[in-house]
């Protein structure tokens, strides 16, 4: 719940703007990015999320240094099994 | 839907600084900080977040630190806070055949006074893991006969989550479905701190996440109005060193004012739109009781009246009631920091990981679970 993950954008929702596509270490999902209306992502931009909830944009640098993070202090599965778990937007094309 | 699993992975002992991918401004920082220590004078410095304290252990940081420099565990672990009252409340909804009851998988196995979530589950109690309170509402909707309740729990960093969530729920016109609010806010709790008699601090590193939702400057006051250094902060050994020294510099100083170490990150304004859906979704709980400090005015946020259709509180019978901690736990004291986890009673032996009786030993960022999994863990400065 605390775990923050990083996710590159890939696609924006065409049907609902509240939704994109992102990569998060290798698995695709659907995410709401609506808290980030006010400077909203593009693909190839990088992400934090925290369940389920792009919060702020970062930079790939901060991407990376966070994955580094999560893997040392052992959360790298958790944070997997959590972003394999956003089923929200299964039903969305 | 799988039990949530207990992680042991294997982890190899961060032994050297050199280890670090920034060992130079390690060492640079270290340097500093014994620089600023003056002789004679003891520090006692809180990280208010969980994450940190998870940090902190996993790196072994304190032991890289001066002896004068202790750094005290603060209070931001939400699954920690939570008393057994709300606990026993969110466990009363867990076990009603009608409700299918869905949390976040690190509430599992916290235990309430009579077993946890996941021991409900396991009685046939229709209790399921999500990861975002959008599925718990997903959930909902496929199963429009049951009736579905989320148990909410978080700092700010989580809570815009659940406003989000119950606007889509009304917009969707979703009536079976409500929350259990038990959403905190950091600042009163860090307030409540200051204030509690037994407790002096020079101090704090700053929460990293929960600053990205509210920012810098609601901590202006409390660094002014107590005279106390607040460095919002990083997660990695880096940022936390280098927010100890430019707390160092601020006590050497004698200035006492909040910055932002995690800039990269964090906006000084915070998030507005998350701040927005708060206001709009939430109020502010006249108290609420938070584990080992008792009930804090302010502290904790409610669903607004215009939602009391989705709000567990107002359209479920829940008993409000407080509980007592176990008695031997001495839960309440590790959180205030007055002891350290290995000092309580029961840590490592009757409360482990795989049997947690307090909450501090269940959650990864917990400081009890955080000094179990890390025991020995230390670190040498090889030059």
């Amino acid at each position: 719940m605390c775990l923050a993950i990083p996710a590159q954008i890939s696609a924006l929702s065409e049907d609902d703007t509240r939704l994109a596509t992102v990569d998060i270490m290798g698995v695709r999902r659907k995410v709401n990015v609506e808290l980030l209306q006010d400077d909203p992502p593009t693909p190839g931009d990088w992400v934090l999320i925290h369940v389920g909830f792009a919060m702020s944009k970062i930079s790939h640098a901060q991407a990376t240094e966070q994955l580094d993070m999560l893997a040392r202090l052992g959360e790298a599965s958790a944070a997997l099994d959590e972003a394999g778990g956003y089923e929200f937007a299964a039903d969305t094309p | 839907m799988s039990s949530p699993p207990i992680r042991h992975e294997s982890l190899p002992a961060m032994k050297y600084v050199d280890e670090f991918r920034t060992p130079q401004i390690l060492r640079n920082a270290l340097d500093e900080i014994k620089g600023l220590v003056e002789p004679g004078r003891h520090y006692r410095i809180m990280e208010v977040c969980g994450g940190h304290t998870h940090a902190i252990f996993r790196f072994g940081l304190k032991e890289l630190l001066p002896p004068q420099v202790e750094l005290i565990h603060g209070p931001g672990c939400p699954v920690c806070v939570l008393p057994m009252g709300r606990m026993d409340d969110g466990l009363d909804l867990a076990n009603d055949p009608e409700i299918i009851f869905t949390a976040f998988g690190d509430m599992m196995r916290v235990p309430g006074s009579k077993g946890s979530p996941l021991e409900s589950k396991a009685r046939g109690a229709d209790v399921r893991i999500v990861y975002s309170p959008l599925d718990a509402l997903r959930i909902a909707r496929q199963n429009p006969a049951r009736k579905v309740v989320f148990f909410a729990i978080g700092f700010e960093t989580t809570a815009p989550s659940t406003a989000l969530t119950l606007l889509r729920a009304r917009e969707l016109g979703v009536t079976n479905f409500a929350v259990f609010c038990n959403h905190v806010t950091i600042v009163p709790a860090i307030l409540a701190i200051l204030d509690s008699p037994d407790m002096r601090l020079d101090g704090f590193i700053g929460p990293g996440h929960v600053s990205t939702v509210i920012g810098c400057r609601p901590y202006e006051f409390i660094a002014r109005d107590y005279r106390c250094p607040i460095v919002v902060s990083g997660f990695e050994p880096a940022d936390i060193l280098q927010s100890l020294v430019m707390i160092l510099r601020q006590l050497r100083a004698g200035t006492s004012v909040v910055e932002n170490q995690y800039c990269r990150v964090v906006p000084w304004s915070g998030n507005l739109a998350a701040l927005k859906a708060l206001a709009e979704v939430f109020e502010v709980r006249p108290h609420f009781e938070w584990r080992g400090l008792g009930f804090i005015s302010h502290s904790a946020l409610r669903i607004r009246e215009r939602f009391a259709a989705w709000d567990a509180e107002k359209t479920m019978s829940i008993r409000g009631v407080s509980v007592a901690d176990p008695k031997a736990a001495q839960c309440g004291e590790v959180l205030k920091g007055v002891l350290k986890p290995h000092e309580c009673k029961l840590f490592g032996k009757e409360c482990t990981p795989e049997r947690p009786i307090g909450a501090l030993m269940v959650s990864s960022e917990g400081a009890c679970a955080a000094h179990f999994k890390y025991r020995g863990v230390k670190l040498q400065t090889a030059s």
